[in-house]
């Protein structure tokens, strides 16, 4: 095993990679930034050092520096994290020219999804359902009007570099598609460098459930089922969970054999999350490919008993699959909601100093949490500032523990979404497992 | 006279108007970003800008004054 990596990453998830690298006895080197010089990961890390100032292009994407420290401290290998490098071809490209080991998978995989336009056309060579729509870049409003027409709306414009909710909307008409299509481009060429865009048809009423996979650099590819998540705002989750309240169970090994087909197709390694729509009727549509470890890993490591971190490393350092299909079971059902920093009605941003953090202690629940009591968010990343996730043989039980534990969660100083989250966990419809995408547009409607 | 305020903390993104600029009520007057989202703060009155409280870069609180319009 690697005995030191460096962790390319900040809070919640940076102290996450570092508990299981103690585990293994493995030392970590964290990187932070001028904002984060009081974080928790900073003081976890056998070693820590700045890299740059609070913006992420200064610090978290200076990949030049990430690299130095990498070599100056003898980090053998980078753990990524979600989000900032973690699907960046050319920071992987560049690992593996300095023989640093890239824990996730090769540039080549991470270029391939990286284009969700690529995605769309290598899955359906690979004979993984696709939502109707364009595979060919859509160059003008003229053209678009025109597909949406033959399609019929709602349609779904789209970056194909979009991610984390940016670069996507839903268009009803005519009259919207102008101001979307071009807004959107031109906030994706923003943010992502690249403005090219195409169409979705809308899946109505759908649900967002995704399959975790892991697969070795032998071949060996295994699902570890689906987490439903789509309780969203702004095309963000807020509430995950595993199992999904919808799938059947002959709906789950179709989803799962999908996955496992996409990730082949690819030649994958590492752990990897296949993102469906899923209708009412339980036909499932490929949306994207995430190439990397995902924010609401831990419901799926409360249901299978597997640390998907511990299995990255492993596989990253070359080690077989120490397990097969077979050998995976589903174990209760286990729900995250993740703690933003956000006003609770309005959603809006609420950075600030923060004066009492107290997550509640308790059992069948699990924290994965990025700040302290003296921590002050900063307006530079994410809002999510912590994750709470409950868990218990039934769907029922998880959510009791869950609604009890958001109850108890002490965070002073910042508004934090957790009302709203107590509401929606105690509402009918989620209650009753009726989790669409459409979930809080409608909730909201309702309040 | 009106106070034009930040509805939410974050650093002052970009400044889109002047001191002495005529503005239409709809007008975004600046564009604050926080955590990844831009929000655009629209002037709700028409009038001239009186005085601009904030330059790009600066932070904000919820409730701050951004400008002042006559």
């Amino acid at each position: 095993m690697f005995t030191k990596i460096l962790i390319a990453n900040r809070g919640e998830i940076a102290s996450r990679v570092i508990r299981t690298c103690h585990n293994l006895n493995i030392k970590t080197v964290a990187i932070y930034s001028e904002a984060d010089f009081e974080a928790p990961f900073v003081k976890e890390a056998d070693e820590s050092f700045l890299i740059g100032g609070p913006k992420v292009n200064e610090s978290y994407l200076n990949v030049d520096e990430i690299v130095k420290v990498a070599k100056d401290t003898g980090a053998e290998a980078v753990h990524p994290g979600y989000g900032l490098l973690s699907e960046n071809t050319d920071f992987a490209k560049r690992l593996e020219a300095e023989g640093i080991v890239f824990i996730g998978p090769d540039s080549g995989a991470i270029n391939k999804m990286g284009s969700k336009l690529t995605a769309r056309q290598t899955m359906e060579n690979a004979g993984v359902p696709i939502i109707p729509g364009t595979n060919e870049p859509v160059e003008s409003v003229e053209v678009a009007r025109k597909i949406a027409n033959d399609i019929g709306y709602p349609i779904m414009v789209k970056a194909s570099h979009g991610g984390g909710g940016i670069g996507m909307q839903i268009v009803q008409d005519g009259t919207e598609l102008e101001k979307a299509f071009e807004s959107n481009s031109r906030r994706a060429e923003q943010f992502f460098g690249n403005g090219t865009m195409f169409i979705e048809k809308v899946i109505e009423d759908a649900h967002h459930v995704e399959i975790q996979i892991l697969a070795d650099q032998y071949g060996n590819t295994v699902h570890l089922f689906e987490r439903e998540c789509s309780i969203q705002r702004r095309h963000q989750k807020i509430i995950e969970e595993a199992p999904s309240p919808l799938l059947s169970e002959s709906t789950r090994q179709h989803m799962g054999d999908a996955a496992i087909k996409a990730a082949k197709a690819i030649h994958y390694k590492n752990a990897g999350t296949i993102e469906f729509l899923v209708d009412e009727s339980q036909n499932f549509y490929f949306l994207e490919m995430n190439t990397r470890l995902q924010v609401e890993h831990p419901v799926t490591e409360q249901i299978t008993g597997i640390d998907l971190v511990e299995e990255q490393l492993k596989i990253a350092y070359g080690e077989k699959l120490s397990f097969s299909q077979k050998d995976l079971t589903i174990n209760g059902h286990a729900i995250e909601a993740r703690i933003y920093a956000e006003d609770p009605k309005t959603f809006f941003p609420s950075p600030g100093q923060i004066t009492a953090f107290n997550p509640p202690i308790g059992t069948n629940i699990r924290h994965d949490v990025g700040v302290n009591s003296d921590y002050k968010v900063t307006p530079y990343y994410d809002p999510m500032i912590a994750k709470l996730i409950a868990y218990g043989e039934t769907r029922s039980e998880a959510i009791n523990y869950l609604i009890d534990a958001l109850i108890d969660y002490e965070v002073e100083g910042i508004k934090t979404n957790i009302p709203f989250l107590i509401d929606v966990a105690k509402s009918k419809a989620f209650n009753e497992g009726d989790t669409r995408t459409s979930f809080i547009q409608e909730f909201m409607i309702k309040q | 006279m009106t106070e034009v305020k930040a509805n939410m903390a974050g650093n002052v993104w970009k400044v889109l108007v002047n001191e002495g600029d005529s503005i239409d009520s709809s007008q975004d007057v600046v564009i604050l970003e926080s955590m990844k989202m831009e929000i655009p703060i629209a002037a709700e009155v028409s009038g001239t800008v009186k005085e601009l409280k904030v330059k790009e870069e600066d932070f904000v609180n919820e409730g701050d004054v951004i400008a002042i319009i006559e």
